[in-house]
């Protein structure tokens, strides 16, 4: 008898762990709680580089792991959906406003080196023959080569098409309700209240703006008067500036702060996009752990937590979707995910 | 040469060094940062963290048995930082008040006059305030003179790791009020904080030096050890600095030959 995967949450971690399920001849189900995830919010940059904190090398490895899966993973779904993702890899400008910006800029580049992730620096005049519309006031940068991009929400729409009608609108609150051999919670910052583990909402507010043509190439992640701010070029002209970061619970408003905050490093690195139309400004709640890591692996037998991606969401989804599938179909957790299990002492000191 | 004990408004801390959060999204690397730094109090933005709310860095700081110092950073006028800290007081059950009143975005140095404004409503409203301020020695004993419980002058700008940029002043600052003096602001190295303990400060405040350090637990102890070496310098009486040398040993009683 096929064994019946029961995946709770219908994100894209969720989805994209169902697909592979499917492919691996599994009967899946997909429990879909019908409510706007972090992944409609996020800009989706694929950054091993960039992303990196102190402390975090554990999870640094597992970034560098599905970046490296990625080029495969939307080649095959492109080709198994006709969904065309807004795959990029141009790679990320880092672009320092000031003097002082560029010695913290330099800082991290020292740091990415050492961390096996090196970038190649760039001097303002390098930086702005690269994108010209780029600041005149831009002191330098450099360039993460390895960094790519891709739309969350074309990923989102083209997992939809590949999980197919085995997606179910229904909103799991007990998983003793779910009927499944197995059951994979991939709920985001729902997983706490259905596992009891620790995943907390951090709330990110986003602007998009619409320019009649690309204004730049490269993802831009930049420091302007010591604010971080990033900025994300679609084909069609969307510019997805981020990402605030704060720790306000379940709350999802829009603030005229987030909106400064975010809007006003952005136009001093790139005046032009004052004449932009706005076309969205949006909160989500990114699904945060203690250590900032995912939780990956068995809670306890046939139950499997795949949460917490936090800002890494969308770069760690096929990386998550090939282990846990993995771990689904075989029931023996590959040694990838070893540091991310459930019962990781970080998650319960 | 007796007992040497911290204590601001009659309450005895532990540790001479007080840590801020901002900086840290890591909890496992704050909780690491905290339980190396010795730290006993610990300083949170109020308009960055909403208490109510599960799981944020205050389960950390609660789970670490420290206290919370409530700041008022972002603020830029009195009446928005009072307004703060009546919330902080309703938020966190404790009277303790961290006072920022920014005067100006690039350089984050605070603004004299609304400080002194706030830092004497606070006074009136029945709060313990901890102002942070300029090093400069009128200002402190002014906000001393209005009742705060200690006074904080910066070493230099916030977040600059630019260390004690006017030694004298905060030497000046030292003989000025009689009130705990805590330097706040511009470590950016455990020797920054082993000279402002040198000088004479009673406590150091310190954020960003550990927070966006490589590695913040390294830093935090190292922040620790530097706290408790300037202490015991200060206190031990620094021998005069001269301009030519002294030999340790002394010359008479030489053997000849």
């Amino acid at each position: 008898m096929t064994t019946r995967v029961a995946v709770v949450g219908a994100g894209i971690i969720g989805l994209g762990i169902a697909w592979r399920c499917v492919q691996r001849g599994l009967d899946v189900t997909v429990y879909d709680a019908g409510e706007d995830g972090a992944s409609t919010v996020a800009a989706g940059m694929l950054a091993p580089t960039s992303e990196i904190q102190a402390g975090e090398e554990a999870l640094q490895g597992l970034l560098v792991d599905s970046n490296r899966r990625w080029p495969g993973f939307a080649a095959e779904l492109e080709k198994a959906t006709g969904v065309e993702l807004g795959y990029r890899d141009e790679g990320t400008l880092i672009v320092a406003l000031t003097d002082d910006d560029l010695r913290e800029v330099r800082r991290l580049a020292g740091w990415y080196e050492r961390a096996g992730q090196p970038v190649s620096p760039l001097t303002a005049r390098q930086l702005r023959e690269r994108e010209p519309l780029l600041s005149p006031r831009v002191r330098g940068g450099a360039h993460a080569p390895q960094d790519r991009q891709v739309d969350p929400r074309r990923l989102l729409t083209a997992l939809r098409h590949a999980v197919g009608d085995r997606i179910v609108p229904r909103k799991v609150t007990d998983l003793a309700d779910v009927d499944a051999d197995r059951t994979v919670v991939a709920a985001g910052i729902g997983t706490t209240t259905l596992t009891g583990l620790p995943v907390r909402p951090v709330k990110g507010q986003t602007v998009r703006l619409k320019a009649p043509a690309p204004p730049v190439r490269h993802v831009i992640r930049g420091y302007a008067r010591s604010r971080p701010v990033y900025l994300v070029p679609r084909h069609d002209g969307e510019l997805v500036v981020g990402a605030t970061e704060e720790e306000r619970g379940a709350d999802t408003t829009v603030t005229a702060g987030g909106v400064l905050d975010l809007l006003r490093p952005a136009a001093e690195l790139l005046p032009g996009i004052v004449e932009y139309p706005v076309t969205e400004i949006l909160a989500g709640l990114r699904p945060g752990t203690p250590d900032n890591a995912p939780i990956l692996g068995a809670l306890k037998d046939n139950l499997i937590i795949a949460a917490g991606h936090y800002r890494n969401g969308v770069l760690l989804t096929p990386v998550t979707a090939d282990l846990v599938a993995e771990l689904v179909a075989t029931g023996v957790p590959p040694q990838e995910i070893e540091p991310f299990t459930p019962d990781r002492e970080a998650l319960w000191t | 040469m007796g007992s040497d004990t911290f204590v601001i408004a009659g309450e005895e801390l532990e540790s001479r060094l007080i840590l801020g959060t901002g900086g840290v999204t890591n909890h496992a690397v704050l909780e690491e940062a905290i339980r190396e730094s010795g730290t006993a109090l610990v300083t949170v933005a109020l308009r960055r963290i909403d208490p109510a709310a599960p799981g944020t860095l205050l389960d950390v700081l609660e789970k670490a048995g420290v206290r919370i110092l409530p700041n008022t950073a972002g603020c830029y006028t009195a009446a928005e930082a009072v307004k703060l800290a009546h919330l902080a007081r309703e938020a966190f059950a404790t009277s303790w008040i961290k006072l920022e009143v920014i005067g100006d975005e690039d350089t984050l140095l605070p603004d004299a006059v609304e400080l002194v404004s706030a830092a004497q409503t606070l006074v009136d409203d029945g709060f313990t305030v901890l102002p942070y301020t300029t090093d400069d020695p009128v200002l402190a004993r002014r906000l001393a003179d209005v009742g705060c419980a200690a006074v904080m002058p910066l070493g230099a700008p916030i977040g600059s790791g630019m260390g004690i940029r006017n030694p004298y002043n905060i030497a000046l600052i030292r003989e000025a009020v009689s009130v705990p003096v805590i330097l706040d602001a511009g470590i950016g190295t455990a020797s920054d904080a082993a000279l402002a303990m040198e000088l004479g400060c009673d406590g150091v405040l310190l954020a960003s030096a550990v927070t966006r350090a490589e590695r913040p637990g390294e830093m935090a102890a190292a922040m620790r050890h530097a706290v408790i070496a300037g202490r015991l310098a200060y206190r031990a009486g620094r021998i005069a600095r001269r301009l030519h040398a002294t030999a340790s040993s002394p010359v008479e009683g030489m053997p000849t030959w």
